[in-house]
Protein backbone atom coordinates (compact mmCIF):
# COMPACT_ATOMS: atom_id res chain seq x y z
CA UNK A 1 0.00 0.00 0.00
CA UNK A 2 1.05 3.55 -0.60
CA UNK A 3 1.02 5.87 2.41
CA UNK A 4 1.30 9.63 2.59
CA UNK A 5 2.62 11.32 5.73
CA UNK A 6 4.02 14.63 6.96
CA UNK A 7 7.69 15.16 6.25
CA UNK A 8 8.73 15.52 9.87
CA UNK A 9 11.08 13.42 12.00
CA UNK A 10 9.56 10.32 13.55
CA UNK A 11 6.73 10.07 11.07
CA UNK A 12 7.95 6.85 9.46
CA UNK A 13 8.07 5.01 12.78
CA UNK A 14 4.67 6.47 13.51
CA UNK A 15 3.37 4.96 10.30
CA UNK A 16 4.85 1.53 10.78
CA UNK A 17 3.78 0.99 14.37
CA UNK A 18 0.09 0.48 13.51
CA UNK A 19 1.10 -2.35 11.19
CA UNK A 20 2.66 -4.38 13.98
CA UNK A 21 -0.17 -3.36 16.32
CA UNK A 22 -2.63 -4.89 13.86
CA UNK A 23 -0.63 -8.13 13.78
CA UNK A 24 0.87 -7.45 10.36
CA UNK A 25 4.26 -8.42 9.05
CA UNK A 26 6.24 -5.82 7.07
CA UNK A 27 7.86 -7.41 4.04
CA UNK A 28 9.28 -4.35 2.27
CA UNK A 29 9.43 -0.58 2.59
CA UNK A 30 10.19 1.80 -0.25
CA UNK A 31 10.81 5.33 0.93
CA UNK A 32 12.14 7.65 -1.71
CA UNK A 33 12.65 11.38 -1.25
CA UNK A 34 12.20 13.49 -4.27
CA UNK A 35 14.48 16.51 -3.73
CA UNK A 36 12.72 18.72 -6.24
CA UNK A 37 9.32 18.47 -4.75
CA UNK A 38 7.86 21.32 -2.78
CA UNK A 39 5.35 19.01 -1.10
CA UNK A 40 5.24 19.02 2.68
CA UNK A 41 4.38 15.37 2.72
CA UNK A 42 6.30 12.26 1.71
CA UNK A 43 5.09 9.06 0.13
CA UNK A 44 6.04 5.62 1.44
CA UNK A 45 5.21 2.29 -0.11
CA UNK A 46 4.96 -0.72 2.17
CA UNK A 47 4.28 -4.38 1.50
CA UNK A 48 2.48 -5.96 4.42
CA UNK A 49 1.40 -9.48 5.20
CA UNK A 50 -1.81 -9.34 7.18
CA UNK A 51 -4.82 -11.55 7.82
CA UNK A 52 -7.62 -10.21 5.67
CA UNK A 53 -10.01 -9.61 8.54
CA UNK A 54 -7.45 -7.32 10.23
CA UNK A 55 -7.29 -4.90 7.30
CA UNK A 56 -10.13 -2.63 8.53
CA UNK A 57 -8.39 -2.44 11.95
CA UNK A 58 -5.17 -1.34 10.30
CA UNK A 59 -6.88 1.32 8.21
CA UNK A 60 -8.57 2.66 11.34
CA UNK A 61 -5.23 2.80 13.16
CA UNK A 62 -3.62 4.70 10.28
CA UNK A 63 -6.45 7.19 10.31
CA UNK A 64 -5.97 7.82 14.03
CA UNK A 65 -2.24 8.37 13.51
CA UNK A 66 -2.86 10.91 10.76
CA UNK A 67 -1.50 8.66 8.05
CA UNK A 68 -3.25 8.91 4.72
CA UNK A 69 -3.55 5.69 2.74
CA UNK A 70 -3.34 6.68 -0.91
CA UNK A 71 -3.71 3.27 -2.44
CA UNK A 72 -4.10 -0.34 -1.39
CA UNK A 73 -2.40 -2.59 -3.88
CA UNK A 74 -3.13 -6.14 -4.82
CA UNK A 75 -3.79 -8.26 -1.81
CA UNK A 76 -1.54 -11.26 -1.51
CA UNK A 77 -2.93 -14.70 -0.89
CA UNK A 78 -1.84 -15.46 2.64
CA UNK A 79 -3.71 -18.58 3.65
CA UNK A 80 -2.11 -21.77 2.49
CA UNK A 81 -2.95 -25.40 2.89
CA UNK A 82 -1.37 -28.57 1.54
CA UNK A 83 -3.39 -31.64 0.67
CA UNK A 84 -2.56 -34.97 -0.85
CA UNK A 85 -4.40 -36.42 -3.84
CA UNK A 86 -4.24 -40.07 -4.81
CA UNK A 87 -5.62 -41.64 -7.99
CA UNK A 88 -5.40 -41.26 -11.72
CA UNK A 89 -4.54 -37.62 -11.45
CA UNK A 90 -3.09 -37.08 -14.94
CA UNK A 91 -5.67 -39.13 -16.81
CA UNK A 92 -8.51 -37.25 -15.17
CA UNK A 93 -7.20 -33.96 -16.60
CA UNK A 94 -4.91 -32.42 -14.02
CA UNK A 95 -4.98 -29.00 -15.66
CA UNK A 96 -8.75 -28.97 -15.33
CA UNK A 97 -8.47 -29.90 -11.63
CA UNK A 98 -6.05 -27.03 -11.04
CA UNK A 99 -8.08 -24.64 -13.16
CA UNK A 100 -11.21 -25.31 -11.08
CA UNK A 101 -9.39 -23.67 -8.16
CA UNK A 102 -7.46 -21.01 -10.09
CA UNK A 103 -10.47 -19.61 -11.90
CA UNK A 104 -12.27 -18.81 -8.64
CA UNK A 105 -10.20 -15.65 -8.40
CA UNK A 106 -9.97 -16.00 -4.61
CA UNK A 107 -7.73 -19.06 -4.42
CA UNK A 108 -5.00 -20.63 -6.49
CA UNK A 109 -2.86 -23.72 -6.68
CA UNK A 110 0.61 -22.48 -5.82
CA UNK A 111 2.55 -25.72 -5.73
CA UNK A 112 2.18 -29.26 -6.99
CA UNK A 113 4.52 -32.21 -6.37
CA UNK A 114 3.56 -35.38 -8.14
CA UNK A 115 4.90 -38.93 -8.04
CA UNK A 116 3.91 -41.43 -10.71
CA UNK A 117 5.27 -44.85 -9.76
CA UNK A 118 4.10 -46.97 -12.71
CA UNK A 119 1.79 -46.64 -15.67
CA UNK A 120 -1.74 -47.70 -14.68
CA UNK A 121 -0.85 -47.40 -10.99
CA UNK A 122 -2.43 -44.52 -9.06
CA UNK A 123 -0.24 -41.48 -8.75
CA UNK A 124 0.10 -39.26 -5.70
CA UNK A 125 0.37 -35.49 -5.57
CA UNK A 126 0.79 -32.89 -2.89
CA UNK A 127 -1.11 -29.78 -3.84
CA UNK A 128 -0.76 -26.46 -2.04
CA UNK A 129 -3.60 -23.99 -2.26
CA UNK A 130 -3.35 -20.33 -1.34
CA UNK A 131 -6.34 -18.15 -0.64
CA UNK A 132 -7.20 -14.70 0.63
CA UNK A 133 -9.09 -15.81 3.71
CA UNK A 134 -10.16 -18.83 5.75
CA UNK A 135 -13.62 -18.76 4.23
CA UNK A 136 -12.18 -18.60 0.71
CA UNK A 137 -10.02 -21.59 1.63
CA UNK A 138 -13.10 -23.47 2.80
CA UNK A 139 -14.83 -22.72 -0.52
CA UNK A 140 -11.75 -23.78 -2.50
CA UNK A 141 -11.57 -27.04 -0.55
CA UNK A 142 -15.24 -27.67 -1.23
CA UNK A 143 -14.61 -27.27 -4.94
CA UNK A 144 -11.63 -29.62 -4.77
CA UNK A 145 -13.63 -32.22 -2.84
CA UNK A 146 -16.38 -32.11 -5.46
CA UNK A 147 -13.91 -32.42 -8.33
CA UNK A 148 -12.11 -35.28 -6.55
CA UNK A 149 -15.35 -37.14 -6.01
CA UNK A 150 -16.28 -36.80 -9.66
CA UNK A 151 -12.83 -37.95 -10.79
CA UNK A 152 -12.60 -40.69 -8.17
CA UNK A 153 -9.54 -39.19 -6.51
CA UNK A 154 -8.81 -39.69 -2.81
CA UNK A 155 -8.11 -36.46 -0.95
CA UNK A 156 -6.14 -36.54 2.29
CA UNK A 157 -6.78 -33.29 4.13
CA UNK A 158 -4.77 -31.82 6.96
CA UNK A 159 -6.12 -31.98 10.48
CA UNK A 160 -6.74 -28.27 10.94
CA UNK A 161 -9.56 -27.98 13.42
CA UNK A 162 -7.33 -28.46 16.41
CA UNK A 163 -4.89 -25.65 15.86
CA UNK B 1 -19.71 -58.54 44.55
CA UNK B 2 -20.94 -61.43 42.43
CA UNK B 3 -20.61 -61.37 38.66
CA UNK B 4 -21.49 -63.55 35.68
CA UNK B 5 -19.41 -63.65 32.50
CA UNK B 6 -20.91 -64.22 29.04
CA UNK B 7 -18.34 -64.94 26.37
CA UNK B 8 -15.21 -66.84 27.25
CA UNK B 9 -12.87 -65.87 24.45
CA UNK B 10 -9.87 -63.58 24.71
CA UNK B 11 -11.57 -60.88 26.82
CA UNK B 12 -13.65 -63.25 28.99
CA UNK B 13 -10.61 -65.34 29.82
CA UNK B 14 -8.61 -62.16 30.47
CA UNK B 15 -11.24 -60.97 32.97
CA UNK B 16 -11.34 -64.40 34.64
CA UNK B 17 -7.57 -64.66 34.96
CA UNK B 18 -7.25 -61.16 36.44
CA UNK B 19 -9.99 -61.96 38.99
CA UNK B 20 -8.25 -65.26 39.79
CA UNK B 21 -4.88 -63.55 40.30
CA UNK B 22 -5.91 -60.44 42.23
CA UNK B 23 -7.93 -60.14 45.41
CA UNK B 24 -10.50 -57.74 44.04
CA UNK B 25 -13.46 -59.02 46.04
CA UNK B 26 -15.20 -60.31 42.91
CA UNK B 27 -16.87 -63.74 42.89
CA UNK B 28 -17.88 -65.34 39.57
CA UNK B 29 -21.12 -67.31 39.86
CA UNK B 30 -21.88 -67.94 36.20
CA UNK B 31 -19.93 -68.30 32.94
CA UNK B 32 -21.19 -69.12 29.45
CA UNK B 33 -19.58 -69.39 26.03
CA UNK B 34 -21.32 -70.15 22.74
CA UNK B 35 -21.40 -73.90 23.45
CA UNK B 36 -21.69 -74.34 27.20
CA UNK B 37 -22.23 -72.82 30.61
CA UNK B 38 -21.57 -73.22 34.32
CA UNK B 39 -23.42 -71.87 37.36
CA UNK B 40 -22.24 -72.07 40.96
CA UNK B 41 -23.65 -69.48 43.31
CA UNK B 42 -20.94 -70.26 45.88
CA UNK B 43 -18.28 -69.21 43.35
CA UNK B 44 -16.82 -70.97 40.32
CA UNK B 45 -13.19 -72.08 40.44
CA UNK B 46 -11.75 -69.85 37.73
CA UNK B 47 -8.55 -71.87 37.42
CA UNK B 48 -10.64 -74.93 36.63
CA UNK B 49 -12.88 -73.08 34.18
CA UNK B 50 -9.86 -71.66 32.33
CA UNK B 51 -8.24 -75.10 32.21
CA UNK B 52 -11.48 -76.69 30.97
CA UNK B 53 -11.73 -74.09 28.21
CA UNK B 54 -8.11 -74.69 27.21
CA UNK B 55 -8.43 -78.46 27.00
CA UNK B 56 -12.02 -78.97 25.79
CA UNK B 57 -12.87 -75.63 24.17
CA UNK B 58 -15.83 -75.32 26.58
CA UNK B 59 -16.12 -73.45 29.84
CA UNK B 60 -18.87 -75.71 31.28
CA UNK B 61 -21.65 -78.14 30.42
CA UNK B 62 -23.37 -78.12 27.02
CA UNK B 63 -26.79 -78.12 28.71
CA UNK B 64 -26.39 -74.61 30.18
CA UNK B 65 -26.89 -71.59 27.90
CA UNK B 66 -26.05 -67.92 28.25
CA UNK B 67 -29.74 -67.15 28.90
CA UNK B 68 -29.77 -69.79 31.67
CA UNK B 69 -26.84 -68.01 33.32
CA UNK B 70 -28.59 -64.62 32.97
CA UNK B 71 -31.84 -65.88 34.52
CA UNK B 72 -30.67 -68.48 37.03
CA UNK B 73 -27.30 -67.43 38.43
CA UNK B 74 -27.05 -65.21 41.50
CA UNK B 75 -25.04 -62.11 40.47
CA UNK B 76 -24.98 -58.33 40.84
CA UNK B 77 -23.36 -57.46 37.52
CA UNK B 78 -23.23 -59.17 34.14
CA UNK B 79 -20.02 -59.03 32.09
CA UNK B 80 -21.05 -59.24 28.42
CA UNK B 81 -17.94 -59.98 26.34
CA UNK B 82 -19.22 -62.16 23.48
CA UNK B 83 -17.96 -61.45 19.93
CA UNK B 84 -19.19 -58.22 18.33
CA UNK B 85 -21.76 -58.23 15.58
CA UNK B 86 -21.86 -54.72 14.15
CA UNK B 87 -25.00 -55.33 12.06
CA UNK B 88 -27.40 -56.84 14.60
CA UNK B 89 -25.59 -56.52 17.92
CA UNK B 90 -26.66 -60.10 18.67
CA UNK B 91 -26.50 -62.18 20.73
CA UNK B 92 -25.09 -59.52 23.06
CA UNK B 93 -28.06 -57.18 22.63
CA UNK B 94 -30.52 -59.83 23.89
CA UNK B 95 -28.16 -60.78 26.73
CA UNK B 96 -27.88 -57.19 27.91
CA UNK B 97 -31.62 -56.52 27.66
CA UNK B 98 -32.38 -59.70 29.61
CA UNK B 99 -29.91 -58.88 32.38
CA UNK B 100 -31.21 -55.30 32.68
CA UNK B 101 -34.74 -56.68 32.79
CA UNK B 102 -33.63 -58.84 35.75
CA UNK B 103 -32.42 -55.65 37.44
CA UNK B 104 -28.71 -56.41 37.12
CA UNK B 105 -25.87 -54.03 36.30
CA UNK B 106 -24.15 -54.68 32.96
CA UNK B 107 -20.53 -54.16 31.93
CA UNK B 108 -19.64 -54.81 28.30
CA UNK B 109 -16.76 -54.63 25.83
CA UNK B 110 -19.18 -55.32 23.01
CA UNK B 111 -19.38 -52.45 20.50
CA UNK B 112 -22.36 -53.80 18.55
CA UNK B 113 -25.17 -53.27 21.07
CA UNK B 114 -23.74 -49.97 22.38
CA UNK B 115 -23.40 -48.49 18.89
CA UNK B 116 -26.80 -49.79 17.74
CA UNK B 117 -29.06 -49.35 20.74
CA UNK B 118 -27.41 -47.01 23.22
CA UNK B 119 -30.48 -44.94 23.98
CA UNK B 120 -32.76 -47.94 24.37
CA UNK B 121 -30.31 -49.75 26.66
CA UNK B 122 -29.64 -46.67 28.77
CA UNK B 123 -33.32 -46.01 29.32
CA UNK B 124 -33.92 -49.66 30.24
CA UNK B 125 -31.06 -49.45 32.76
CA UNK B 126 -32.42 -46.18 34.18
CA UNK B 127 -35.91 -47.67 34.55
CA UNK B 128 -34.49 -50.54 36.57
CA UNK B 129 -32.12 -48.31 38.53
CA UNK B 130 -29.02 -50.17 37.38
CA UNK B 131 -25.79 -49.21 35.61
CA UNK B 132 -24.77 -49.97 32.05
CA UNK B 133 -21.04 -49.42 31.57
CA UNK B 134 -19.03 -49.87 28.38
CA UNK B 135 -15.53 -48.51 29.01
CA UNK B 136 -13.89 -51.37 27.06
CA UNK B 137 -15.81 -50.62 23.83
CA UNK B 138 -13.57 -47.69 22.86
CA UNK B 139 -9.76 -47.62 23.08
CA UNK B 140 -9.40 -50.83 25.11
CA UNK B 141 -7.40 -50.08 28.23
CA UNK B 142 -7.75 -46.29 27.96
CA UNK B 143 -10.33 -45.13 30.55
CA UNK B 144 -11.87 -42.53 28.28
CA UNK B 145 -15.44 -42.68 29.61
CA UNK B 146 -14.34 -42.45 33.23
CA UNK B 147 -12.26 -39.42 32.27
CA UNK B 148 -15.15 -37.80 30.42
CA UNK B 149 -17.78 -38.53 33.07
CA UNK B 150 -15.80 -37.87 36.20
CA UNK B 151 -12.46 -36.18 35.66
CA UNK B 152 -13.92 -33.71 33.18
CA UNK B 153 -17.40 -33.32 34.62
CA UNK B 154 -18.41 -29.67 34.47
CA UNK B 155 -16.59 -29.22 31.18
CA UNK B 156 -18.37 -28.82 27.89
CA UNK B 157 -16.87 -31.24 25.41
CA UNK B 158 -16.34 -29.31 22.18
CA UNK B 159 -14.73 -31.93 19.97
CA UNK B 160 -13.18 -35.37 19.90
CA UNK B 161 -10.36 -36.44 17.62
CA UNK B 162 -8.97 -39.92 17.90
CA UNK B 163 -6.77 -42.67 16.59
CA UNK B 164 -9.22 -45.42 17.51
CA UNK B 165 -8.05 -48.43 15.52
CA UNK B 166 -4.75 -50.13 16.32
CA UNK B 167 -4.64 -52.13 13.08
CA UNK B 168 -4.80 -49.01 10.90
CA UNK B 169 -2.32 -47.20 13.08
CA UNK B 170 0.10 -50.10 12.87
CA UNK B 171 -0.15 -50.20 9.05
CA UNK B 172 0.35 -46.43 8.72
CA UNK B 173 3.25 -46.45 11.20
CA UNK B 174 4.99 -49.13 9.14
CA UNK B 175 4.32 -47.45 5.80
CA UNK B 176 5.79 -44.34 7.32
CA UNK B 177 8.85 -45.75 9.06
CA UNK B 178 9.86 -48.31 6.43
CA UNK B 179 8.33 -46.97 3.23
CA UNK B 180 6.26 -50.17 2.92
CA UNK B 181 3.30 -50.34 0.56
CA UNK B 182 -0.15 -50.72 2.08
CA UNK B 183 -0.25 -54.40 1.05
CA UNK B 184 3.16 -55.14 2.57
CA UNK B 185 2.26 -53.47 5.85
CA UNK B 186 -1.05 -55.35 5.94
CA UNK B 187 0.68 -58.72 5.45
CA UNK B 188 3.04 -57.85 8.29
CA UNK B 189 0.15 -56.82 10.54
CA UNK B 190 -1.57 -60.14 9.80
CA UNK B 191 1.53 -62.16 10.61
CA UNK B 192 1.80 -60.41 13.96
CA UNK B 193 -1.87 -61.01 14.72
CA UNK B 194 -2.73 -57.28 14.58
CA UNK B 195 -5.00 -57.67 11.56
CA UNK B 196 -7.71 -60.23 10.96
CA UNK B 197 -7.89 -62.52 7.93
CA UNK B 198 -10.57 -60.20 6.55
CA UNK B 199 -9.32 -56.75 7.52
CA UNK B 200 -12.10 -54.84 5.73
CA UNK B 201 -13.82 -53.79 8.92
CA UNK B 202 -10.63 -52.16 10.25
CA UNK B 203 -8.93 -50.73 7.15
CA UNK B 204 -12.08 -49.26 5.61
CA UNK B 205 -12.59 -47.24 8.77
CA UNK B 206 -15.80 -49.00 9.89
CA UNK B 207 -14.44 -50.01 13.30
CA UNK B 208 -13.28 -46.43 13.91
CA UNK B 209 -16.70 -45.14 12.83
CA UNK B 210 -18.50 -47.46 15.27
CA UNK B 211 -16.32 -46.21 18.13
CA UNK B 212 -16.97 -42.63 17.06
CA UNK B 213 -20.72 -43.29 17.18
CA UNK B 214 -20.37 -44.73 20.70
CA UNK B 215 -18.38 -41.67 21.84
CA UNK B 216 -20.77 -39.19 20.21
CA UNK B 217 -23.84 -40.85 21.70
CA UNK B 218 -22.31 -41.14 25.15
CA UNK B 219 -20.97 -37.58 25.26
CA UNK B 220 -23.60 -35.57 23.43
CA UNK B 221 -26.55 -38.00 23.35
CA UNK B 222 -26.65 -37.46 19.57
CA UNK B 223 -28.51 -40.70 18.86
CA UNK B 224 -26.17 -41.12 15.91
CA UNK B 225 -25.92 -44.22 13.72
CA UNK B 226 -23.11 -45.71 11.74
CA UNK B 227 -24.73 -44.39 8.55
CA UNK B 228 -24.36 -40.81 9.86
CA UNK B 229 -20.56 -41.07 9.75
CA UNK B 230 -18.68 -40.04 6.62
CA UNK B 231 -16.08 -42.80 6.28
CA UNK B 232 -12.90 -43.07 4.20
CA UNK B 233 -10.46 -45.90 4.92
CA UNK B 234 -6.72 -46.27 4.50
CA UNK B 235 -6.73 -49.04 1.88
CA UNK B 236 -6.04 -46.69 -1.04
CA UNK B 237 -3.12 -44.84 0.52
CA UNK B 238 0.19 -44.99 -1.33
CA UNK B 239 3.69 -44.94 0.20
CA UNK B 240 4.27 -41.78 -1.88
CA UNK B 241 1.49 -40.04 0.06
CA UNK B 242 3.36 -40.62 3.31
CA UNK B 243 6.61 -39.50 1.69
CA UNK B 244 5.10 -36.27 0.36
CA UNK B 245 3.65 -35.57 3.81
CA UNK B 246 6.98 -36.35 5.45
CA UNK B 247 8.72 -33.74 3.27
CA UNK B 248 6.69 -31.13 5.12
CA UNK B 249 7.22 -32.55 8.61
CA UNK B 250 3.88 -34.33 8.52
CA UNK B 251 2.57 -37.87 8.50
CA UNK B 252 -0.81 -39.51 7.85
CA UNK B 253 -3.08 -41.11 10.45
CA UNK B 254 -6.65 -42.41 10.34
CA UNK B 255 -8.57 -39.92 12.46
CA UNK B 256 -12.07 -40.23 13.85
CA UNK B 257 -13.52 -36.77 14.32
CA UNK B 258 -16.68 -35.58 16.05
CA UNK B 259 -17.58 -31.89 16.24
CA UNK B 260 -21.32 -31.57 16.96
CA UNK B 261 -21.32 -27.78 16.49
CA UNK B 262 -20.39 -28.35 12.85
CA UNK B 263 -22.55 -31.45 12.53
CA UNK B 264 -19.37 -33.36 11.77
CA UNK B 265 -18.90 -37.09 12.24
CA UNK B 266 -16.05 -38.18 10.04
CA UNK B 267 -13.44 -40.91 9.73
CA UNK B 268 -10.68 -40.15 7.24
CA UNK B 269 -6.94 -40.39 6.72
CA UNK B 270 -5.51 -36.98 7.58
CA UNK B 271 -2.23 -35.16 7.18
CA UNK B 272 -0.96 -34.35 10.66
CA UNK B 273 2.24 -32.84 12.10
CA UNK B 274 4.84 -35.30 13.32
CA UNK B 275 4.90 -33.75 16.77
CA UNK B 276 1.12 -33.73 17.21
CA UNK B 277 0.07 -35.67 20.34
CA UNK B 278 -2.26 -37.87 18.27
CA UNK B 279 0.68 -39.24 16.28
CA UNK B 280 1.26 -42.49 18.16
CA UNK B 281 3.08 -45.56 16.91
CA UNK B 282 2.33 -49.23 16.47
CA UNK B 283 -1.05 -50.44 17.67
CA UNK B 284 -1.52 -47.66 20.22
CA UNK B 285 -4.72 -45.65 20.42
CA UNK B 286 -4.97 -41.94 21.26
CA UNK B 287 -7.84 -39.52 21.81
CA UNK B 288 -7.78 -35.75 22.08
CA UNK B 289 -10.73 -34.29 23.94
CA UNK B 290 -11.30 -30.59 23.44
CA UNK B 291 -13.06 -28.98 26.37
CA UNK B 292 -14.11 -25.47 27.35
CA UNK B 293 -12.47 -25.40 30.78
CA UNK B 294 -9.57 -27.84 30.65
CA UNK B 295 -8.57 -27.07 27.06
CA UNK B 296 -7.33 -29.98 24.99
CA UNK B 297 -6.38 -33.26 26.66
CA UNK B 298 -4.81 -36.24 24.95
CA UNK B 299 -4.86 -39.72 26.39
CA UNK B 300 -2.80 -42.55 24.88
CA UNK B 301 -2.79 -46.28 25.55
CA UNK B 302 -3.29 -49.82 24.36
CA UNK B 303 -6.45 -50.26 22.32
CA UNK B 304 -6.66 -54.03 22.37
CA UNK B 305 -5.39 -57.17 24.05
CA UNK B 306 -6.91 -59.66 26.44
CA UNK B 307 -5.57 -58.26 29.74
CA UNK B 308 -5.69 -54.63 28.57
CA UNK B 309 -9.37 -54.92 27.70
CA UNK B 310 -9.97 -56.80 30.96
CA UNK B 311 -8.51 -53.76 32.73
CA UNK B 312 -11.34 -51.61 31.42
CA UNK B 313 -13.98 -54.22 32.30
CA UNK B 314 -12.60 -54.63 35.83
CA UNK B 315 -12.50 -50.83 36.23
CA UNK B 316 -16.20 -50.64 35.38
CA UNK B 317 -17.04 -53.52 37.74
CA UNK B 318 -15.23 -52.00 40.69
CA UNK B 319 -16.80 -48.61 39.99
CA UNK B 320 -20.25 -50.21 40.11
CA UNK B 321 -19.38 -52.10 43.27
CA UNK B 322 -18.07 -49.01 45.05
CA UNK B 323 -20.90 -46.71 44.00
CA UNK B 324 -23.98 -48.87 43.56
CA UNK B 325 -23.78 -52.30 45.21
CA UNK B 326 -24.49 -52.17 48.92
CA UNK B 327 -22.68 -54.60 51.17
CA UNK B 328 -20.74 -56.08 48.25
Amino acid sequence: MKLEMKDTPGQLVNALKPISDAGGNIIAIVHQREPQTSKETIDVQVVVELAEKRLPDLLELFKRHGIHVQRIGKERLVHRRSLIMIGHIMHTDLSDTVDQIDRTGFAEVSELSMVMPEIQEPSTARITIKSRSESDMASALDILRRVAKRKDLLIVEPLEEMR
Amino acid sequence: MKIAILGFGSVGQGVASVIAQKSLGLTVTGIADSKSGVIDNAGISLAEALERKRTTGRCGSPGISAMDVIRMADYDALVEVTPTNAQTGEPALSHIRAALECGRHVVTSNKGPIALAFQDLQSRAARKGVQLRYEATVCGAVPIFHLLEHGLSGNRIIAIHGVLNGTCNYILSRMDAEGLTYDQALVEARELGYAEADPTYDVRGIDTAIKLVILANAIWRLNAHLSDVEVTGIDNLTPEALRLADEQGMTIRLIGEAIPEKGLLRVSPRIIEWDHPLVVHGTLNAVTIETDLAGPLTIVGKGAGSIETASAVIGDLLFIRDCYVKGA
